[in-house]
């Protein structure tokens, strides 16, 4: 774990200490924490709530209608040829809206002295993100009606010059989510439909759209998980993406995760990611864990 | 003045205390010498009150241990929520020797173990409680903490639980 992340993360844990820390005596606090346990989803690559790849209609943290909920995450992804690291910080107010940020740090290893960057260069994102969310409840009311949210996730590539030499037009783009989820209790099932609109190589690592494509593409994003217990769930994803770069082949990804609620405000993912070709490394199929502490 | 206090001060220890309630003309409410139960204005009878279609066959009453089962669980989970700080303002309120009756008698409908629902709908019983998202997701923990109690399957608890949730609506009121 480098310095820099190290220190975010002790800063966020004395953030979310000193907001909860007092909070906690008074009858009807602010920070509530009174979500159903899971119910606001993992942590996507992202940084918005979801099931880890896909993004949800879930709303981060575990505030309930009156609240205000905070969660923060660290995520790695051991891949053939890559190292994938990313934390961040998202804030629920209400059970309504979602405010995300997430910095992606991709490390290139061998890749990067191939692509002649010099070996272990690492591209780096921010992503900001907001979601709001428009009807119904995941596990409440009606039940076919799920939980719809409409989000945006603006994402500046840090490392744009890299992003324009392989070919994209752009180093920073605005992805649009509208997803609908929705816990089945009869069947203990959770499944998630996601439509995104996004000009983003490789969730924007490659940059966004290129000299051929610029223009938006809707994409697809699925989810199915089975609750086991009050803690566990498992699923499978699947995420499509657009094929802007003429340099390099980009596929669809996959994966299949276990999440368990280790207490009320820690939650650990373990995935099998397959996030196929990625810069002409075919292949990239490996280990996704994860870590979200929420209030 | 000074008078006044004195002799405000002076009045005999012995006086009985006042009976407020009579005072102002509220009806004194007495627990049925049978039932122990607190009564209640009258409303019409029937099983659709309960909120939601029973199961069809006796699977889910077979997997909550039938009515002694469902009995233990309904009771279990009003004791959790009468000693949860969450819920007990609201919960030590009201009735609890008529809620655990009428919590089991829905619980039991619903699960077609063989009984008929004999309380008021949900919309009506819940309507001056001011009951939140909160209140409603801390209920359910107390549900399923008596469910895991009774060791009824994960798969079957959600099943149970998928009834109860699209009464959500008429239960939460701010
Ligand atoms: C879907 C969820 C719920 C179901 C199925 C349910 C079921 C019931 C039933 C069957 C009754 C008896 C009605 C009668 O006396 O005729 C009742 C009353 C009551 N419920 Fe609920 N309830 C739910 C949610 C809640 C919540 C979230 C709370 C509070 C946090 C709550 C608190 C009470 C109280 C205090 C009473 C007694 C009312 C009275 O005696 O006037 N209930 N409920």
């Amino acid at each position: 774990m480098d310095q820099s992340l190290f220190r975010s993360l002790a800063a966020l844990s004395l953030a979310l200490f000193c907001v909860t820390a007092p909070a906690a005596a008074q009858e009807a606090s602010l920070v509530d924490g009174a979500k159903l346990l899971l119910t606001n989803g993992v942590t996507t690559i992202e940084g918005t709530s979801g099931g880890g790849v896909a993004t949800w209609s879930t709303i981060a943290g575990r505030e309930t209608d009156r609240g205000i909920g905070l969660s923060g995450h660290v995520t790695l992804i051991e891949l053939p040829d890559y190292g994938w690291q990313s934390h961040g910080v998202a804030v629920g107010i209400a059970n309504r809206i979602e405010l995300s940020y997430a910095r992606q740090n991709f490390d290139t290893r061998d890749v990067g002295t191939a692509l002649g960057l010099g070996r272990g260069y690492t591209l780096n994102q921010d992503v900001f993100a907001a979601k709001l969310r428009l009807a119904g409840d995941v596990v409440y009311g009606e039940p076919l009606l799920p939980q719809i949210s409409l989000g945006v996730e603006h994402k500046r590539n840090r490392d744009a010059p890299v992003a324009r030499a392989v070919g994209a037009a752009h180093g920073s783009g605005t992805d649009v989510t509208l997803s609908a989820t929705k816990l089945f209790l009869s069947h203990s099932v959770l499944v998630n439909a996601t439509a995104r609109l996004t000009k983003a190589n490789q969730a924007g690592l490659l940059g966004f759209g290129s000299e051929g494509g610029d223009q938006h593409r809707l994409q697809f994003e699925g989810s199915v998980a089975y609750q086991l217990s009050r803690r566990a769930v498992i699923g499978a994803e699947y995420r499509t993406k657009p094929d802007n770069l003429a340099i390099a082949r980009e596929e669809d990804w996959w994966d299949l995760f276990a999440a368990y609620a280790l207490t009320d405000h820690l939650t650990v993912t373990a995935a099998y990611v397959d996030l196929g070709s990625i810069a002409t490394f075919d292949q990239q199929r490996g280990g996704f864990l994860s870590a979200q502490i929420a209030f | 003045m000074f008078l006044l206090a004195a002799a405000l001060l002076m009045q005999p220890a012995t006086d009985p205390p006042v009976d407020w309630d009579k005072e102002f003309g509220v009806e004194e409410k007495v627990r049925d010498p049978v039932t122990g139960e607190l009564p209640v204005d009258s409303y019409v009878q029937a099983n659709g009150n309960a909120g939601a279609a029973p199961f069809a066959g006796s699977a889910m009453a077979t997997a909550f241990g039938g009515q002694d089962g469902i009995r233990r669980i309904a009771n279990r989970t009003v004791e959790l929520s009468e000693a949860d700080p969450r819920l007990a303002a609201i919960f030590q309120a009201h009735d609890m020797v008529r809620l655990k009756r009428t919590l089991f008698e829905q619980f039991c409908y619903i699960l077609n173990a063989g009984c008929d629902y004999s309380g008021r709908d949900m919309a009506s019983s819940h309507k001056d409680m001011g009951v939140r998202m909160r209140d409603m997701n801390a209920l359910v923990e107390n549900l399923q903490a008596a469910m895991r109690e009774g060791k009824i399957g994960f798969a079957a608890q959600n099943r149970f639980l998928g009834k109860l949730a699209p009464m959500s609506g008429h239960v939460i009121t701010r």
